[in-house]
């Protein structure tokens, strides 16, 4: 199977944002528990006021990688979707995780309303799901986009699990970690 | 203070979407509850109406307070005490019911109390049967909550099960919108449904013999990724399928936690109960366990005040007020600080 479909030509991040990308980092997840294991890497290098934005379609692994921050942040409890509740808040060490979704949101002002920005200071990191809504009313932030890779010929019920991830720093709080990132995350380079 | 069936409180609620307030009288008899998505605040006050964040509870409070007071038919100088929720919920929503509230008590000199929005969804059932015996199961299914929770007396209960991932009302959100059947979408799949062949699909319940917990992430996947393989699959089938999926996994783990506590019934709650097809099952098997099945209105499932302020008459009367310092808790858990013991 090839790791990167035809159809994707362009790099929604590009499109999505006029700030600085350093370039995009394309990775490969085969499980679940692979998602996990690249959002504990992540997690390792974030820090308080870090905006970490999740996008794709349903189902792609948005809360799976969000969970697996939490968990390598230090979260305890069990991190549940905050689709209906907008924002759940999570003790994770010292640090403050607070996990949004956007799904519900169809305006930007509302996006602006919950002032998501706020919530990444004093002490707090900043996930949020559907978070392509907010690129633009937020600060510097990783982008990381999940695409589900489709075999046809499988006629099991079962979910699909490979996973295309992108992800790519906007601004220079996380370009400067992107090094890093990649060297840690080589093992699910495509 | 002493709290009798004569005590009038008044319940406040902004801790997601809806702002909401109500008069009970004596922590069961509802005087007036209104609930903002009620009553056409664009068209009596003008201005935009955002439907999420606090800019909107902001603006609908006073309006819907003033509303429930005009309704109860009473003078504001006869309310007794002024309960609100606290948690848990977004921060800057929740903190504008806790501010007004507090306002409210310390302009009006009587007591605040705040309460936990899970623990009022506990008692909205007893607002509409006051015969209810315990030990009960109480199934709380929601857009944002699914959970089982054994309600033992008033004031102490003890969290069985809940979701480790999605709510199952947001499953049914998600699908719905997948598959193009319209928002709200519990009721979208409830009427979908209705052409469809609940066994067309044999979708996976998940976690269906492994504790009280749920599950509801895989079964929207395993939507999606049927969908993807099989574009021409007819939507009515997918949503009845899907229905029926989740609709097995709440009966057969609300009857296991049945009989796990001995319970007297099983009291529904959230949204989702509003579900045709759950509210039928859960019938079917509680009268076949020979316990009871009691299925509030749609008006209570949902978020409300009137639940509020029963929960909040029950607190004021085993512990008291709450101090005017308290804060609001976004990530209140259903035990803290709720119960008498």
């Amino acid at each position: 199977m090839p790791c990167r479909p035809e159809y994707r030509v362009v790099s929604w991040a590009l499109v999505l944002t006029p700030r600085s990308i350093d370039g995009v980092m394309e990775l490969r997840s085969d499980t679940p528990g692979e998602t996990r294991e690249i959002a504990a890497v992540v997690a390792r290098l974030a820090r308080s006021g870090d905006i970490v934005l999740l996008s794709g379609d349903m189902g792609s692994g948005k809360t799976v990688f969000a969970q697996g921050f939490g968990r390598a942040l230090g979260v305890i409890e069990p991190m549940t979707s905050p689709t209906f509740t907008l924002v759940n808040s999570y003790p994770a060490g010292a640090l403050t995780l607070h996990h949004g979704d956007l799904y519900r949101l169809e305006r930007t002002g509302e996006v602006a309303d919950l002032a998501l920005g706020e919530l990444a200071e004093f002490g707090g990191v900043l996930i949020v799901e559907w978070g392509e809504a907010a690129a633009g009313v937020v600060r510097d932030h990783l982008m990381v986009h999940f695409d589900t890779v489709i075999d046809e010929d499988d006629d099991d019920d079962g979910p699909s699990s490979t996973r295309l991830i992108d992800i790519a720093a906007v601004g220079s709080m996380w370009a400067q970690r992107m090094e890093r990132l990649e060297r840690d995350l080589g093992g699910y380079a495509c | 203070m002493i709290v009798n069936e004569n005590t009038l409180v008044l319940g406040i609620e902004t801790s997601c979407d809806e702002t909401a307030a109500a008069l009970v009288l004596g922590g069961d008899d509802v005087i007036s509850s209104v609930v903002s998505s009620q009553i056409d605040l664009h068209a009596e006050y003008g201005g935009v109406v955002p439907e999420v964040a606090s800019r909107a509870h902001l603006e609908s409070l006073n309006p819907v307070v003033a509303r429930a007071i005009v309704e109860g038919g009473i003078d504001e100088s006869r309310i007794d005490a002024v309960a609100c929720t606290v948690g848990p919920g977004l921060i800057g929503a929740l903190l504008v019911g806790v501010s007004a509230a507090k306002a409210l008590a310390l302009a009006w000199d009587v007591p605040f109390v705040g309460v936990n929005h899970l623990e009022a969804h506990l008692y909205a059932s007893f607002l509409e049967n006051r015969t209810l015996q315990f030990p009960l199961v109480v199934l709380l299914v929601s857009g944002g909550h699914t959970m089982l929770v054994e309600m033992r007396d008033h004031g102490d209960y003890h969290l069985l099960g809940r979701t480790i991932d999605d709510a199952a009302g947001e499953a049914f959100d998600k699908v719905a919108r997948y598959l193009d059947l319209g928002y709200p979408g519990g009721p979208a799949i409830d009427r979908a449904s209705e052409a469809g062949d609940p066994d067309a699909i044999r979708f996976p319940r998940a976690m269906m013999d492994d504790g009280l917990d749920f599950s509801f992430s895989g079964l929207k996947t395993s939507v999606v990724n049927h969908v993807r393989r099989d574009p021409d699959v007819s939507s009515v089938d997918v949503a009845a399928s899907f229905q029926q999926a989740v609709v097995d996994v709440l009966v057969h783990k609300a009857m296991r936690a049945v009989r796990e506590v001995g319970a007297t019934g099983i009291v529904l709650g959230g949204g989702v109960a509003a579900n045709r097809l759950l509210r039928s099952e859960i019938s079917a098997a509680c009268d076949a366990a020979g316990i009871g099945a009691f299925l509030p209105s749609r008006a209570m499932c949902t978020d409300n005040a009137a639940m509020i302020a029963a929960a909040g008459w029950h607190r004021l009367r085993a512990v008291g007020a709450s101090p005017l310092d308290m804060g609001a808790f976004p990530t209140m858990p259903l035990i803290e600080g709720a119960g008498r013991r």
